[in-house]
C-alpha cells in the first residue's frame, strides 16, 4: 500500500496549490477582464484546487471504500452548487421585485 | 460496532481493524455534511454580500496582504499535515509529532491573524450588527475559525495520544481522521479566499 | 453581551390560561408519580443499567419509539383543540395568541419530534436485523442521536409551562419570528430545540449509511437487500445532506435574535425571504426523508401479506434515487407567491411535477405486487391498503399546487393543509401505524390484538376523511389556513364541523389503538417461533424479541427476501450445523445521557439569553468528547455456553408453541 512517490506527489500537491492561488490573486487584482470572466475563472482555479487537495492530501481514492467515498463527494458538491447557485439566482436575480 | 483488536496487518494501520475502516468512513460522510453546511454559509454570504446598509463594503475593510498571508499560513499547514500523516503510515512517531506540531503553530498563527482581522473591523464600527453583508462575513469566516479552534483542540488530544500510546490501528486512524478534517479545513479557506476576499476586492 | 446578566423574562411561568394550569398540575402529579413508581419499586438501578446507558438498537429504537407516541398525544391534542376552536364560527375557545401557539407547536412536533423519531424507532428496530448485523456502525453514537433528539424534544415542550410557546407557525417565517415583531423566549425555543435534536438527526443518517453500506451479511450485494433497508439507505443520504442546511439556518436566526445580527431583519439591509430560502432547501428533502422510509415499511408489508416477491424491485430503487437527487431541486415551489419572476417559478414549477414520475412508478409497483397475490388482510395490510388511495390524492393534489399560476389560488389555503395532510398523515403516520404492527411481535414477543387494531383502523381512517376531505372545497371555497375564528355567512361553518367530527374520531382511534397496546399485553397472542407472519426478511429468522446479539451465526445471503429463500430451501438445517463463536460487543455507556443534559442546559441558558450558563452548557459538551476520546471502547464478548444457553430457551419454548398450534 506504502506508494514510494508519496513525498514527491504531496510536495507536487503543494506546489500546484501555491501556483493556483497565486494565479488567482493575479488573475483578480491585475487583469482587466469583465467581472464575470473573472468569477469564472477565480472560482474554476479554487475547484482545482479543491481536486488536488482531495486527491493529493486527502487520498480520497484510497480504502476499501473509495466509491462510497468519491459518490459521497460528488453528491455533496451536487448538494453544495444547488444550494449556492440556487439562492443567489432566487433571491439576487428575482425578476419580478427588480 | 466492530471489533477493533481484529486486525489485517497487510493494510495501512488505520485501515488494519474493521472499526477503523467504519469510522474513516463515517468522517467521510461527515466531511459530505460539512461541504453542504459551507455551502449554505457561501449561499448567504452571496446573497447579502451587496446588502450594506451604507456601512462598509467589503472594498473598503479587505486587506490584499492580511488574507494573501492567512492563505499561505493555512496551505502550508495542510502540506505540513500531509507530511505528518506520511510520516505515521512509516511508522515514526517523532515525525509524525514533528510535523504536526508545525502545522498547529501555523494554524494558531492563522488564527491569531484572523482574530486580528475581526477585532480591527470591529473598532472600525463595523461589526456583526452594522449591517446584513457583515453578519454574513463574520457568520462564514467565523464558522470556518471555530472548525479551526476545535481542529487544533481535536489534534492535541491525539497528538496526546500518540505521544502515551505510539502507533496502534486506533491512535493511527485518529491521526488520519485529523488528518482529514485539518485538510478540508484548508479546502473551505480556498473557498473563502475566492468568494470572499478576492470577490471581494473587485465587487 | 453581558455574561453576568441574568435577565429575568416577563413571565417565567406561563399563567393566566386554565389549560396551562391544568397541564402544570398534570406534570407535576405525573413526575411524582414516576418518581414514586420507580423508587417504591426500587427500578432506579434497572432504568439506568437496563435503558439510559444502553447501546442495544433495539431498546434504543423501543425509546424512540415511545417518545414518538408521546408526541404524537402530544401534538393530537393541539390538534384537537384547534378543531374545537374552529367547529363553529366566532367560538371563543382559544384566543388568537393562543391559537398561534398551538398550531406552531402541533406542526413542529408533528414532522420533528413525532414523525421523525418513530421512523427512526423502526429503522433502529428492523434494520440491523434486515441485514444481518450485530448492531448498528457506531453503537454510542446511535444512543447520543436519540439522547439529543429527547434533549431537544423536552426543551422544545417546556415552552408551553415555561416562557411560552413559539408562536410564528413551524415554518417560522422572518420577519414575523424575529425580534422586533416576536420577541421574548419561545421562538428561541423553537430554534434552540430543532437545533439540538437535528445534530443528533445528522448523526442518525451518519451511523445508518455506514451499517447499511458497510456491515451487510456475506452475500447481501446491494440490490439484494430489503427494501425498507434501501430505503433507510437513500433516507441517510438526504439526511446528510439537508440536515446542515437547517443547522445553518437555525444558527442564523439565533444570531438574529440574540446578537443582534441582520440576516432576516428589515433593518440592516436583511433579506426576511433569505430564511424562507434556507428553510425549504432543507424543507423538501425533510418531506422524503419522512416520506422515503414509510414507503419502504410499505413495501416490506405489501410483499409479506401478499405473500409475492415485491413487483418491480429494481424499478423501486432506482426510483428512490431518483427522487432523493430531485428533492434537492424543488424547494421553491414552497413560496412561489413571494414574488420570484416568471423563470424561477417555470423551472420550479417542472422539477416539482418531475417527481410525481418516481413516485407514480411506486404506486404501480405496489399495485402489480397486490396482483394476484394470496392476500391475507391484517392490520398492518389495512393501513397499507388504504395508504395508496389516500397518498395518491395527497400526491395528485400536490402535482396541481405545483403550478405556480395555480397555485397563487391554492396557496396558504385550507386546500394545501389537507394536501399535506393527505401526504403526511396517509403516507408517513399509516407508515408508522402499519410498521409498528408489524414489528411489534419482534420487539416484544407478542402480537397485537387484530380485532381492536382493525377498530382502530377503520375509526381513524374514517375520521381522517371526514376531517380533510372538507378542507379540499373550503380551501377552494377561500377559507385560508391560520385563522384562529372566521365569521358566521361565508358558509364554512357545516364543513369546519364535520372536519372537527373527524378530528374526534382520529382521537377515538388512537384511543383504540393506546387500549390495544394494553390490552394485548395481557392478552396478546405470544410470538414464540420469532416469526408471526410467516416473513421474507432476516429479521424474522431470529427470536422475538431478538436477543443482544441479534443472530447467534451471522447469516448467509443468496437471494431477495433471504429468509423466505432459506425457509423453502430449507437451508436453515445447514447454517445451525456451524460451531459457535464468542461474539463481540460494545459496552454500554453513560456518557450519551451526560452529554444531552449539557446539551439541554446549554439550549435552556441561550433561550432565556442567560449566556453564561448556555457557555457552561457547551464546555460541558466539549469535556464530554474529549473524555469519549481518551476512554476508547474496547467491547466485550459474549461466551459462547451463554449463547448456546440463550439458543437453547428459545428453541425449547419455540417447539413448545408448535406443539401447542399444530
Amino acid at each position: 500500500m506504502e506508494h514510494p512517490n508519496t513525498l514527491k506527489k504531496h510536495i507536487f500537491g503543494f506546489l500546484w496549490s501555491l501556483i493556483l492561488t497565486f494565479a488567482a490573486l493575479l488573475i483578480t487584482l491585475r487583469t482587466n477582464l469583465p467581472l464575470g470572466w473573472k468569477v469564472t475563472i477565480i472560482v474554476t482555479l479554487a475547484f482545482f484546487q479543491l481536486i488536488i487537495q482531495l486527491l493529493y492530501f486527502m487520498h480520497l481514492t484510497e480504502g476499501d471504500s473509495k466509491w462510497i467515498q468519491v459518490v459521497n463527494i460528488v453528491y455533496g458538491l451536487f448538494v453544495a452548487i444547488v444550494t449556492v447557485a440556487g439562492s443567489i439566482w432566487i433571491m439576487l436575480y428575482n425578476t419580478m421585485t427588480h | 460496532m466492530a471489533n477493533p483488536s481484529q486486525v489485517d496487518t497487510s493494510k495501512p494501520l488505520e485501515y488494519q481493524s474493521e472499526d477503523g475502516k467504519l469510522k474513516i468512513l463515517g468522517i467521510w460522510a461527515f466531511l459530505g455534511a460539512e461541504i453542504v453546511l459551507f455551502a449554505t454559509l457561501f449561499a448567504t454570504y452571496l446573497s447579502l454580500h451587496g446588502q450594506t446598509a451604507g456601512g462598509p463594503t467589503s472594498q473598503d475593510l479587505f486587506e490584499v496582504k492580511e488574507f494573501m498571508i492567512e492563505t499561505i499560513l493555512l496551505l502550508t499547514s495542510s502540506f505540513t499535515c500531509g507530511l505528518a500523516v506520511m510520516e505515521m503510515r512509516k511508522g515514526s512517531k517523532k515525525g509524525y509529532l514533528c510535523w504536526m506540531l508545525v502545522t498547529l503553530l501555523l494554524g494558531l498563527g492563522f488564527l491569531v491573524m484572523e482574530i486580528n482581522e475581526f477585532a480591527t473591523y470591529v473598532s472600525e464600527g463595523a461589526g456583526l450588527s452594522r449591517s446584513a453583508f457583515l453578519s454574513a462575513f463574520f457568520a462564514l469566516v467565523g464558522t470556518h475559525g471555530a472548525h479551526v479552534t476545535l481542529g487544533i483542540g481535536w489534534v492535541l488530544l491525539v497528538l496526546y495520544q500518540v505521544y502515551k500510546q505510539g502507533f496502534t490501528p486506533v491512535t493511527a486512524r485518529k491521526a488520519f481522521i485529523t488528518g482529514l478534517y485539518w485538510h478540508f479545513l484548508d479546502v473551505v479557506w480556498i473557498f473563502i479566499f475566492t468568494a470572499v476576499y478576492l470577490l471581494g476586492m473587485v465587487s | 453581551m453581558d455574561l453576568f446578566n441574568f435577565k429575568k423574562p416577563e413571565h417565567f411561568f406561563v399563567t393566566g390560561e386554565p389549560m396551562i394550569y391544568m397541564a402544570d398540575v398534570l406534570i407535576v402529579l405525573t413526575m411524582l408519580g414516576i418518581v414514586f413508581v420507580l423508587t417504591y419499586y426500587k427500578k432506579w438501578r434497572w432504568l439506568w443499567d437496563e435503558w439510559l446507558t444502553t447501546v442495544d438498537h433495539k431498546k434504543i429504537g423501543i425509546m424512540y419509539l415511545i417518545s414518538a407516541v408521546l408526541m404524537l398525544f402530544r401534538g393530537g391534542v393541539d390538534a384537537v383543540l384547534m378543531r374545537t376552536q374552529l367547529a363553529l364560527p366566532n367560538l371563543k375557545f382559544l384566543n388568537a395568541q393562543h391559537y398561534n401557539e398551538i398550531f406552531t407547536t402541533h406542526g413542529t412536533i408533528m414532522i420533528i419530534f413525532m414523525a421523525m423519531p418513530f421512523i427512526f424507532g423502526l429503522m433502529n428496530i428492523a434494520v440491523p436485523l434486515q441485514i444481518g448485523a450485530r448492531d448498528v456502525a457506531f453503537p454510542a453514537l446511535n444512543a447520543l442521536s436519540f439522547w439529543l433528539f429527547a434533549a431537544g424534544a423536552l426543551l422544545f415542550n417546556i415552552s408551553f409551562v415555561i416562557g411560552g410557546s413559539p408562536d410564528a407557525g413551524w415554518t417560522s417565517y422572518t420577519p414575523l419570528a424575529g425580534n422586533e415583531l416576536d420577541p421574548g423566549p419561545g421562538e428561541n425555543y423553537y430554534l434552540l430545540g430543532l437545533q439540538i435534536s437535528g445534530i443528533g438527526t445528522l448523526m442518525s443518517g451518519i451511523n445508518f449509511l455506514v451499517t447499511i453500506l458497510k456491515m451487510r451479511a456475506p452475500g447481501m450485494k446491494l440490490m439484494k437487500m430489503p427494501m425498507f433497508t434501501w430505503s433507510t439507505l437513500i433516507t441517510s443520504i438526504i439526511i446528510i445532506f439537508a440536515f446542515p442546511v437547517l443547522t445553518v439556518a437555525l444558527a442564523l436566526l439565533t444570531m438574529d435574535r440574540l446578537f443582534g445580527a441582520h440576516f432576516f431583519t428589515i433593518a440592516g439591509d436583511g433579506m426576511p425571504m433569505l430564511w424562507a430560502n434556507l428553510f425549504w432547501i432543507w424543507g423538501h428533502p425533510e418531506v422524503y426523508i419522512v416520506i422515503l422510509p414509510a414507503f419502504g415499511i410499505f413495501s416490506e408489508v405489501i410483499s409479506t401479506f401478499a405473500r409475492k416477491r415485491l413487483f418491480g424491485y429494481s424499478a423501486m430503487v432506482y426510483s428512490m434515487v431518483a427522487i432523493s437527487a430531485l428533492s434537492f431541486v424543488v424547494w421553491v415551489h414552497h413560496f412561489f407567491t413571494m414574488g420570484s419572476g416568471p423563470w424561477i417559478n417555470s423551472l420550479f414549477s417542472i422539477t416539482t411535477m418531475l417527481i410525481s414520475i418516481p413516485t407514480g412508478v411506486k404506486i404501480f409497483n405496489w399495485l402489480f405486487t397486490l396482483y394476484k397475490g394470496r392476500i391475507r388482510f391484517t392490520t398492518p395490510m389495512l393501513w397499507t391498503l388504504a395508504f395508496i388511495p389516500t397518498f395518491l390524492v395527497g400526491g395528485i393534489t400536490g402535482v396541481m399546487l405545483a403550478s405556480a399560476p395555480a397555485d397563487y389560488q391554492y396557496h396558504n389555503s385550507y386546500f394545501l393543509i389537507s394536501h399535506f395532510h393527505y401526504t403526511l398523515i396517509g403516507g408517513t403516520v399509516f407508515a408508522c401505524f402499519a410498521g409498528l404492527i408489524y414489528w411489534w411481535p419482534k420487539m416484544f414477543g407478542f402480537k397485537l390484538n387484530e380485532r381492536l387494531g382493525k377498530w382502530s383502523f377503520w375509526i381513524f381512517i374514517i375520521g381522517f376523511n371526514l376531517c380533510f376531505i372538507p378542507m379540499y372545497l373550503i380551501g377552494l371555497k377561500g377559507m385560508p389556513r391560520r385563522i384562529y375564528t372566521y365569521p358566521a355567512g361565508l358558509g364554512w361553518g357545516t364543513w369546519n364541523m364535520i372536519e372537527t367530527i373527524g378530528a374526534y374520531l382520529m382521537g377515538i382511534g388512537f384511543a383504540i389503538f393506546v387500549y390495544c397496546i394494553i390490552y394485548s399485553i395481557r392478552h396478546g397472542e405470544r410470538d414464540t417461533t420469532g416469526d408471526p407472519w410467516d416473513g421474507r426478511t432476516l429479521e424474522w429468522s431470529t427470536s422475538s424479541p431478538a436477543p443482544e446479539y441479534n443472530f447467534a451465526r451471522i447469516p448467509q445471503v443468496n437471494e431477495i427476501d433471504a429468509f423466505w429463500y432459506r425457509k423453502r430451501n430449507k437451508a436453515m438445517k445447514v447454517e445451525e450445523s456451524k460451531p459457535l463463536k464468542p461474539i463481540h460487543m460494545p459496552n454500554k455507556t453513560g456518557l450519551p445521557v451526560i452529554l444531552s443534559i449539557f446539551m439541554f442546559i446549554a439550549g435552556f441558558g441561550f433561550v432565556f439569553e442567560w449566556h453564561l450558563i448556555g457557555i457552561i452548557g457547551l464546555l460541558g459538551v466539549l469535556g464530554c468528547l474529549a473524555w469519549r476520546s481518551l476512554h476508547e471502547d474496547k467491547g466485550f464478548y459474549i461466551p459462547v455456553d451463554i449463547i448456546q444457553q440463550t439458543e437453547a430457551k428459545w428453541k425449547k419454548v419455540s417447539a413448545r408453541g408448535k406443539s401447542i398450534t399444530s
